[in-house]
């Protein structure tokens, strides 16, 4: 039987508004230590991010929440309720959307909600119902008849997510939920992400993509080898990680020194480090907003220099990590940059 | 169809000891809630098999060859070839304890692969018992076994079988191996879950069930068998059950044959349904 040691310490500290408390959480895998003692909080009607690297033990962390997993050591209290003591309840206020949809492609989208309603208890009324609301929802109605099994798989990641909505969950765990979908997919899910929020939901979101924990999160909590190596609001960790960089080809190499200085002179707030690259023959601006990105733009066009090519990049989790730790990621070793192209 | 209720009542049981040993928060979930659960789930059993007919060949078509194999191949050599339909009423009746035996082993590979997909994890993650999963996937079970068993009666009465009882006999015959297929698909549940691939499930199956449905009463008698086969088929549950229906079709003697059925499936049951939902509990 396994021990948990620490007694819970929600009942006095910070019991209203947080939804999510985790304190010295480890998990074992024989002499693998996926979890080595997480610590995070995560407020009620707010998105925290977890970010790190494939193995940092993200999954591990959300199964532990999720009771599909027993910690070996260290308290998780969410909603309340003990996961190691109260599985039960808690299952009644949470939902997950793993990395892998858990839906079953032998049943249409709507048997699989339907089904889930009646497992949450719903009358058949109700769950048909239900069902009906979700694919509308999330716009799946047209194929809610059609067996799973044909689904893309943006389609499948949505009607995962409409399938842990269904028992109107008041944590919501969603464990990489955009992995391996493609960009346009990937923003329809953080849509849905967004609305869910609106609507009062309190998530905690894995991820190993900086943007992605930019684009939903409010706080961040960083992790690898099973260890939490920072944690704050994302405003925070992105000023000391830095922000996106606009990246500007000139179409005359030669230029490239006019054109830095000319950045420069123009003063604007938080654009500095301007960095010229000879070799690549580029310059790297460093901006903290769409407004300085096209005022960076509309100047050198405006002093007539000639640009063949722009993007703007953000730090990679490489990056990140460097910038938190002063070393890189333990599995990875070239930064795959998330890179915007823009037409030039 | 009362044949199925007898079934599931000896598997509403199986849960209670895990539970009360992993020490979780007591039976919140009430019956009436877990039935619900059970339908919901056993519908989506049911869908599966529509979505994918191709998984009722083995219940359909089974029967179907095995008779005509067995009565065509043996029927001759065993009671002489004129005398096959006496054959027919010696072997359907024990025929009817190997369809258990096969849609049971089928569950065994059903529920190893269906248990690796993302969906079990979300069952996991609902506030149901744990074992309502396995239950649901029994009860669906439990029909294709009843739909193997009518089809194997249809096929004996077409080449000659006939009840010499009653009505009541037969539908005896049919409950007794639907109860003991029942517990039947409990060790092969234990079996698909603790296996790690479908391939070793099936393996392990052959092993166990070649010798146990040859090495009984049911297609040849243990009469003309070794002294030592012999005593092996006379405790082997399948002779029981092969006797019992027998008894029940065809007539002579029943209340042993029966009772070491019931005995066995209650054996079995209240040893692997206690630990296959421990095993579904901690499976991650």
């Amino acid at each position: 039987m396994t021990r948990i040691d620490k007694k819970p310490r929600n009942n006095g500290e910070g019991a209203a508004g947080v939804a999510v408390s985790v304190r010295g959480l480890v998990k074992h895998f024989g002499d693998t230590k996926a979890l080595d003692g997480v610590d995070l909080d995560v407020r009620e009607g707010t998105v925290l991010g977890v970010l790190g690297p494939n193995g940092a033990g993200k999954t591990t962390l959300v199964r532990c929440l999720s009771t599909l997993l027993v910690p070996d050591a260290g308290t998780a209290v969410v909603a309340g309720y003990d996961v190691v003591r109260q599985p039960r309840q808690l299952r009644r206020t949470i939902g997950l959307t793993g990395q892998y949809a858990s839906v079953d492609e032998k049943l249409s989208g709507r048997e699989n909600l339907y089904m889930i309603g009646r497992l949450l208890d719903l009358s058949r009324k109700d769950a048909r119902s239900r069902a009906d609301e979700l694919l509308e929802r999330f716009s799946l109605t047209d194929a809610g008849k059609r067996l799973t099994a044909t689904y893309s798989g943006g389609m499948r990641r949505r009607l995962d997510l409409a399938a842990s909505m269904i028992g109107h969950p008041a944590v919501l765990y969603l464990d990489e939920p955009t992995t391996g979908l493609d960009p346009r997919t990937r923003n329809e899910v953080w849509d849905e992400v967004r609305r869910m929020v609106a609507e009062g939901a309190t998530v905690l979101l894995t991820t190993q993509y900086m943007e992605e924990a930019e684009q939903l999160a409010s706080e961040l909590t960083v992790i690898d080898r099973g260890r939490v190596i920072a944690n704050g609001e994302v405003d925070e960790l992105k000023a000391r990680v830095g922000g996106r960089t606009l990246q500007i080809r000139p179409t005359d190499p030669e230029q490239l020194g006019a054109m830095a200085r000319a950045v420069a002179e123009a003063g604007l707030d938080g654009v500095a480090g301007t960095q010229v690259v000879p070799d690549e023959g580029v310059l790297n601006v460093p901006i903290l907003s769409d407004e300085q990105l096209t005022a960076v733009v509309g100047l050198l066009g405006s002093r007539g220099y000639g640009i063949a090519h722009i993007g703007t990049h953000l730090p990679s989790l490489d990056e990140v990590f460097l910038a938190i730790t002063g070393q890189k990621t333990a599995d990875s070793q070239d930064a795959a940059r998330e890179t915007e192209e823009v037409a030039a | 169809m009362s044949a199925t209720t007898t079934v599931n009542a000896p598997a509403q049981q199986a849960p209670s000891p895990p539970r009360a040993a992993v020490g979780s928060d007591d039976a919140r979930i009430g019956l009436r809630a877990n039935l619900r659960h059970i339908g919901a789930l056993a519908r989506r059993n049911m869908l599966q098999i529509k979505a994918d007919p191709e998984s009722m060949f083995d219940a359909v078509l089974m029967p179907i060859i095995f008779v005509l194999l067995f009565v065509y191949v043996f029927g001759g050599a065993m009671f002489g070839a004129g005398n096959r339909g006496q054959y027919v009423n010696y072997l359907v009746p024990g025929l009817m304890a190997t369809m258990g035996l096969n849609i049971a082993m089928a569950v065994g590979t059903g529920v190893n692969d269906d248990f690796k997909k993302g969906v079990m994890d979300r069952f996991r993650t609902m506030p149901i018992a744990r074992s309502s999963v396995l239950i649901a996937k029994m009860v669906v079970e439990i029909g294709r076994m009843l739909v193997a068993t009518t089809i194997l009666l249809i096929m004996g009465f077409i080449l000659g079988l006939s009840v010499s009882t009653s009505v009541f006999g037969l539908l005896g015959a049919i409950g007794l191996s639907l109860v003991f297929g029942a517990s039947l698909m409990w060790i092969f549940i234990l079996l698909g879950l603790t296996m790690k691939t479908v391939q070793a499930v099936q393996g392990v199956a052959m092993l166990v069930l070649m010798p146990l449905q040859f090495g009984s009463s049911i297609f040849a008698k243990p009469t003309t068998m070794p002294g030592w086969l012999q005593s092996f088929t006379d405790y082997n549950p399948l002779s029981n059950l092969a006797d019992a229906g027998r008894g029940l079709i065809t007539g002579g003697p029943v209340a042993h044959s029966a009772l070491m059925t019931l005995a066995w499936s209650a054996g079995i049951t209240l040893v692997t349904a206690p630990l296959a939902v421990a095993k579904f509990r901690k499976r991650t």
